[in-house]
């Protein structure tokens, strides 16, 4: 139990990278961007690839970024110069990306068992600082017979997560990052103020896909293969990951907001994790789990929010009446 | 001269049964530090003017020349640089997800290239404190309240103080205090005299309301079929009401004015 909990919390962070590329088109950009369901694999495919070649993991990784962001930067020209609707936008670019995925894997699924990956490139030098030793004692202690192989991967993830979430808090600050924000939140207003919305767009949904296929490439390396088929469904899992993120943590600010987003994604994780282990239910129920999963995240909290309306209301008339 | 209209036409729907002659061949020069206040009954040319000047909207023919350039074709986005403007509707001049000192500092990067330093730097916030204390709205002390969580007064005064203060060459107002009560519309007329003389700032600003056409500016300008029909400027304007201002518009047309807003505001 304790295994599979730390197994998905492992995932959660790296899906988190992908939740955050969501969060940014979806929220920031106001852009609901189907092209995820494509990058992620592009990022997949290019890391893999990269990786099988002889590219050093850290630079296979930073290439299948790279190519998530031409993917989504060429979902915004459509969508800008194209003139073509955001969600066709999206779909489009999803379904060249299928094809273009093949291509770059050659098949349909790449393994990478025996090739070196980020993970294991870090694991020798972790093995090292014997933290594994001191966590995995504590864990002993505490009467857990069976503890994780390794803690390099988790820590190294939420390493990585935070440095990008304090990134993106610090860019959408930034006068180039607050004129992002407003071009989804008011584009008319903002290029009264001359900002070019279109390069924004663009720019804007480059780095949400360079986010995805950064953690399509990482997922890749995780789980030792690049699959053709392994994204789809991922913009639920981001959208899910966004939604219970903001209504279990809060939006009060960006870094509030980012910071709820890298939970939800971690929840979902964990809550897939442990509806799995419910005895009638399969793995081919993932995705009914996940829609379950939004439509309680979206629903829940306007039925409390009802609910807290409606039972001030009753005490305000209560008051008058025992008045 | 800080704006020059050439012989500006526009049409739309040219060739249908639907075709309108928006802008017919219209001159307008605007010298530094003029304020022109437009007024016209429903589909006279106002906001086709406005638009055109913008940049929302290309002529068909003729130019339009800021500060002796041709920016004709140049893109809105490109033209706000030169240009400030509120609109109508308060929720259009604002980002309403934004707090007020982020509004502000993408209003103030207008005239500049935006760059990857921190859009509300602690100079900046004391400038908007003192810009924010001119609107006498107490917003200075709520620079990180979200903007939509303003009432539509405060939220056409920050629009009003965003488009001016960073004096942009030509402001244009376009019927800004319409959908607003009547106090408040004239809180944002007031504010609106204030700003303007303040930067001495070069102003079109269209409006439904005779009385402050005839309240602000230096010029006058009515507008009808796409044309300018009447130009009033001076000594004038200040003899000008808006008996005189009807009949003059039956003179030269030959008809009543039709629009009651016109008349009733």
């Amino acid at each position: 139990m304790f295994l599979s909990i730390f197994s998905a919390v492992e995932s959660g962070f790296i899906y988190a990278l992908m939740a955050l590329g969501v969060y940014l088109s979806f929220r920031i950009l106001d852009f609901p961007d189907l092209t995820v369901d494509g990058s992620f694999v592009t990022g997949a495919a290019v890391g893999a690839i990269s990786i099988i070649n002889g590219v050093p993991p850290v630079l296979a990784t930073v290439f299948a970024a790279l190519a998530g962001f031409l993917a989504g930067t060429i979902t915004g020209i459509l969508n800008t110069k194209g003139k073509i609707n955001p969600l066709l936008s999206g779909i489009l670019m999803m379904i060249a990306l299928y094809s273009i995925n093949l291509r770059i894997m050659d098949k349909p699924n790449v393994a990478l068992i025996r090739e070196p990956t980020i993970f294991n490139d870090v694991e020798g030098f972790w093995e090292m600082l014997g933290i594994d030793a001191f966590l995995n004692g504590l864990l002993t202690n505490t009467g857990l017979d069976r503890v994780p192989g390794t803690w390099a991967i988790l820590i190294i993830m939420i390493i990585v997560t935070i440095v990008v979430k304090l990134i993106t808090d610090y860019f959408l600050k930034t006068e180039v990052g607050l004129a992002l924000r407003a071009t989804g939140d008011n584009e008319k207003m903002i290029r009264s103020f001359s900002a070019n919305t279109d390069t924004l767009t663009i720019v804007g949904l480059g780095i949400s896909n360079a986010l995805v296929a950064l953690s399509g490439a990482l997922v890749a390396q995780y789980g030792g293969f690049a699959d053709v088929s392994m994204g789809i469904g991922m913009i639920v899992i981001g959208l899910a990951s966004v939604i219970i993120g903001e209504a279990l943590f809060g939006t009060k600010s960006i870094a509030r907001t980012t910071l709820a987003v890298i939970g939800g994604a971690v929840v979902y994780r964990i809550v897939v994790t442990l509806a799995l282990k419910v005895e009638f239910l399969e793995t081919g129920d993932m995705r009914l789990i996940t829609a379950l999963l939004v439509i309680i995240a979206l629903v829940a909290p306007k039925i409390i929010a009802a609910q807290k309306e409606a039972s001030r209301k009753r005490r305000k008339r209560q008051e008058l009446a025992n008045r | 001269m800080v704006l020059n209209l050439k012989d500006v036409s526009i049409t739309f729907n040219e060739g249908t049964l639907d075709e309108k002659k928006a802008l017919q061949h219209t001159n307008l020069q605007l010298e530094q530090g003029d304020f022109v206040t437009v007024i016209g009954s429903n589909g006279a040319g106002k906001s086709t003017l406005m638009n055109v000047i913008s940049g929302s909207l290309k002529p068909d023919i003729g130019s339009v020349i800021v500060d002796d350039k041709d920016v004709t074709m140049l893109k809105e986005f490109k033209r706000s640089q030169y240009i400030g403007r509120v609109f109508q509707d308060p929720m259009a001049g604002t980002a309403p997800t934004m707090t007020i000192e982020e509004n502000l500092a993408m209003a103030y990067a207008r005239n500049k290239t935006r760059t990857l330093k921190s859009g509300v730097t602690k100079k900046r916030k004391a400038l908007f404190r003192e810009y924010l204390e001119t609107l006498h709205l107490g917003l200075e002390n709520r620079l990180n309240a979200k903007v939509g969580m303003l009432s539509g007064g405060e939220r056409q005064a920050l629009s009003l103080l965003m488009a001016t203060f960073t004096e942009p060459n030509i402001l244009l107002l376009d019927e800004h205090t319409a959908a607003l009560d009547p106090s408040r519309a004239e809180l944002i007329t007031n504010l609106t005299g204030e700003v303007v003389e303040k930067f001495n700032l070069t102003t079109l600003m269209v409006t439904h309301n005779m009385q402050q056409a005839l309240d602000l500016g230096n010029r006058l300008i009515m507008m009808d079929k796409g044309q300018i029909i009447l130009e009033v400027s001076g000594e004038e304007k200040q003899a000008l009401t808006i008996e005189k201002l009807l009949a003059e518009f039956q003179r030269i047309r030959g008809e009543q004015m039709a629009n009651d807003r016109a008349i009733l505001g």
